[in-house]
């Protein structure tokens, strides 16, 4: 399915959020997620269907004063 | 030592992490600075680069508490979420809450700073509201549930120094019992100084360190600066007049006519 990962379109198999983030090279590292403007914790990323269209959002540690 | 929420830090400078021209001289002003809280932020990440985890590291290896941001959030809904999703990476219910209400001074939204507070101090955060010097303002957000306020000195990054020392100082003695810490707007080590002259527990310092030719020298002497406003405050400092007061006695003066 296509879905939009930071702002750009990405074309994915798995259909949970957790396989999605492995399959475009996430794995083990920092992050913190959202879908669709919503909050999505590590523990419910399992369980967190995704749809065609979803947009998600990576996000990690940076500098900010 | 100063209490902000239940930790108590010996060092009145919290220090940004931001626009360093490199990790490694991030890192020596971090140090150089004494600052014992470093304020980070969250940012989008590439699968590929993953430019993120590397900064991380950095902080992580530095020991210091670390203090995230919203910055660049525009509205409470935003601002909510990107706290939320910072209490889980960093791993503190601490958020430097910023609700951004205007693009060309960065003038908080103040309406919004406080609906988002009431949500994440009911969500358990420990909020420090990046406000501007408005006493009404900083009781609605000690409120809605604040232990701590970050007045703005200055529009973010423009190192003008303390633009309003009056109504910070009215601040400082109308909320005697509330750490205050001016945030943004500091230039050089004497408006970080002042601030701390009128009682003011605190600074939070980026640009002028980050920015300055030699960061870890400034980082140095923000330092200094800092420790020397906050005795100056606990000495009590003179009260200042219009007219000349001769600190040299009169009485005993020859008369040489």
């Amino acid at each position: 399915m296509q879905i939009l990962v930071n702002g750009a379109s990405r074309e994915v198999r798995a259909a949970d959020l957790s396989g999605a983030l492995e399959e475009l090279g996430y794995g083990g590292a920092v992050i913190a997620t959202a879908v669709n403007g919503e909050f999505v914790a590590v523990a419910e990323r399992t369980t967190a269907r995704l749809a065609d269209g979803d947009r998600i959002e990576v996000l990690a540690p940076m500098q900010g004063g | 030592m100063l209490r902000l929420y239940d930790v108590e830090v010996a060092s009145r400078l919290l220090l940004g992490s931001a626009r360093y021209p490199s990790p490694s001289i991030l890192t020596e002003a971090v140090k150089a600075s004494g600052a014992e809280i470093v304020t980070v932020s969250l940012r989008r990440e590439s699968g590929g680069e993953r430019a993120g985890q590397g900064f991380w590291s950095i902080i992580r290896d530095l020991g210091v508490r670390v203090l995230p941001n919203t910055a660049g959030c525009h509205s409470v809904k935003e601002a909510v979420t990107t706290a939320q999703m910072a209490r889980e990476v960093f791993g503190t219910s601490w958020v430097k809450l910023e609700v951004i209400g205007e693009d060309e001074t960065l003038q908080p939204d103040v309406f919004g700073l406080v609906e988002a507070t009431r949500i994440l101090c009911k969500e358990g955060f420990d909020v420090f509201p990046y406000t501007t010097e408005d006493l009404i303002v900083a009781e609605q957000l000690l409120e809605a549930g604040c232990r701590v306020l970050m007045p703005w000195g200055a529009p973010i990054g423009s190192g003008r120094g303390l633009n309003n020392p009056f109504a910070l100082k009215m601040l400082r003695a109308r909320l005697p019992d509330v750490p205050l810490i001016v945030d943004a707007g500091i230039g050089v080590p004497s408006h970080a100084s002042q601030a701390l002259e009128l009682g003011y527990d605190a600074v939070l310092i980026n640009t002028a360190v980050s920015q300055a030719r030699d960061p870890v020298a400034m980082a140095g002497a923000f330092a200094h600066a800092v420790a020397a406003g906050r005795a100056a405050y606990e000495a009590g400092p003179m009260e200042p007049r219009d007219l000349a007061v001769p600190s040299t006695p009169v009485i005993g003066k020859a008369l040489l006519r």
